[in-house]
């Protein structure tokens, strides 16, 4: 991954920092420059909570070339708290056990790296919740 | 004097046992665990290492310390293992947590010590009035080279204190530091695993600034070991911290509160301020407590803290220690290399 583009997704990958639409409250993540509800404009910065539940996951066994050192893993499209989903790794967790339904929570992580002498990127995974 | 005003742990969820190393080395496990005092050590996954862990103990000190994260004003990563040679570990922290961008940050190294250095020089930031908060990590993902007797302790963890001018979860009543030129232990530029001076380690490195760092501290402050319910020492193994404590006057009784390493291995600068997660997580206030780290090269700093009445309301608030290092999956030598890239996959 290009740092530059590493560098602009940080708030989103580091913090989950989300948009919420002034006019109708629908909240945006990543945030977009128009409301996909109501169409406006103007947004608030919020803060997506880190507790949420799978909603439906798949096995990755043969992978972009940047994550072929960790196939098979598990990706998931899990619904947090407040009802925005997400896309992400669920880590930690045997894949045979992974259900959907299965509450699970934010965990900071190295996402990928680009070889041994480029930048490492890291944002949010998934994993089971205590 | 200034204050802890939250704390907080980060343990890896997977596990290696002695045994399953033994074997493969062809050692007697049973020698470790007895004369080490070692059952099992914490394993990073493959996804982590000291940035991520130090965000998740960050994370929870924040949350124990109640505070908008806006207001912390120095960041301080203590560790050997920084991702990078060149590029700061807590440029990403800071960024992670969410802290003022007008902050101070650096990344410490002092082989085992380099979270306690963290500490104290975010109390002495606090105290003189330089900075509200301070954030000061100890966070290390170790390595013993392959068959060495480091591989056996040689784990991952972190813990984190955000210090501040008030009182917070615990007072900081005094402060002490002790160090010598002792090569018992280092790593040179571009070598991978680190070297020691095998039983010079302990004597004169271990034992003596540990000893001399604690008793002066406590002649300083005029204590005696029976004026402290607990006392928690750097682990590099299960043995080297009850024997430390032993040699200054402390019981067993105050020591097993901090003890982690017979099960959690040796999280180098992670190692003594993780102990002193695990007993604020079950101490009272009013209760006094002695720590002092070590760090190879070598020196000890030392510091005694009284808990005060806000431990009670904050200590359930984030995942404890004990918790954190009972919810754990055990895995074979095999999967350990491949997480701690001992072996690659051909691509
Ligand atoms: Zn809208």
């Amino acid at each position: 991954m290009f740092p530059s583009r590493y560098w602009r997704e940080i708030p989103q990958r580091y913090r989950l920092e989300a948009a919420k639409c002034t006019g109708c409250g629908k909240v945006s993540f990543p945030p977009r420059s128009k409301c996909p509800k109501c169409g406006g404009v103007e947004f608030d910065e919020a803060r997506l909570p880190e507790k949420g539940v799978v909603k439906t996951f798949t096995i990755i066994r043969v992978a972009p070339s940047q994550f072929v050192e960790q196939a098979p893993y598990a990706v998931g499209i899990v619904e947090l708290e407040g009802g925005v989903k997400i896309t992400a790794q669920i880590v930690d967790c045997p894949l045979e056990d992974i259900k959907i339904g299965q509450k699970v929570r934010i965990e900071f992580r190295r996402l990928q790296e680009d070889g041994c002498s480029g930048v490492i990127c890291y944002g949010y995974k998934c994993v089971p919740a205590l | 004097m200034a204050g802890i005003v939250g704390y907080g742990a980060y343990v890896p969820r997977h596990r290696i046992k002695v045994e399953e190393i033994a074997k493969v080395w062809g050692t007697d496990a049973e020698s470790y665990k007895r004369g080490l005092m070692l059952k099992e050590k914490s394993v990073p996954a493959p996804d982590q290492d000291t940035i991520t862990m130090s965000v998740e103990a960050a994370r929870n000190a924040v949350k124990r310390a109640g505070i908008d994260p806006v207001l912390i004003e120095a960041v301080y990563v203590g560790s050997e293992s920084h991702p990078y040679a060149v590029k700061p570990s807590g440029t990403v922290v800071s960024e992670a947590v969410g802290t003022t961008r007008n902050i101070h940050c650096a990344d410490f190294e002092f082989a085992c010590k380099a979270g306690s250095e963290a500490m104290f020089i975010c109390i002495g930031l606090v105290e003189g009035g330089a900075v509200r908060y301070g954030l000061a990590i100890g966070a290390d993902t170790s390595q013993g080279a392959p068959g060495d007797a480091l591989e056996y302790s040689a784990a991952a963890g972190a813990a984190a204190f955000i210090f501040g001018k008030e009182d917070g979860v615990a007072r900081v009543l005094h402060t002490h530091t002790f160090m010598t030129d002792t090569p018992d232990f280092w790593r040179r530029e571009y070598e991978y695993y680190p070297r020691h001076g095998g039983r010079f380690t302990g004597e004169q490195a271990y034992f003596r600034h540990i000893t001399t760092a604690a008793s002066q501290m406590m002649e300083k402050a005029k204590m005696k070991p029976q004026d402290f319910t607990y006392a928690v020492f750097h682990q590099p193994n299960g043995k080297f911290p009850m024997k430390v404590g032993e040699m200054l006057g402390f019981k067993r009784e105050q020591m097993e509160a901090g003890w982690l390493s017979p099960t959690l291995g040796n999280t180098y600068s992670g190692s003594s301020p993780m102990g002193l997660t695990a007993i604020l997580d079950v101490a009272k206030p009013g209760e006094k407590i002695l720590m002092t780290s070590f760090g190879s090269g070598a020196g000890s700093d030392g510091f005694i803290f009284e808990v005060t009445k806000q431990i009670d309301k904050v200590r359930d608030v984030a995942p404890k220690t004990r918790e954190q290092l009972d919810n754990k999956t055990y895995i074979e030598y095999g999967v350990y290399a491949k997480f701690r890239g001992k072996i690659r996959k051909a691509v």
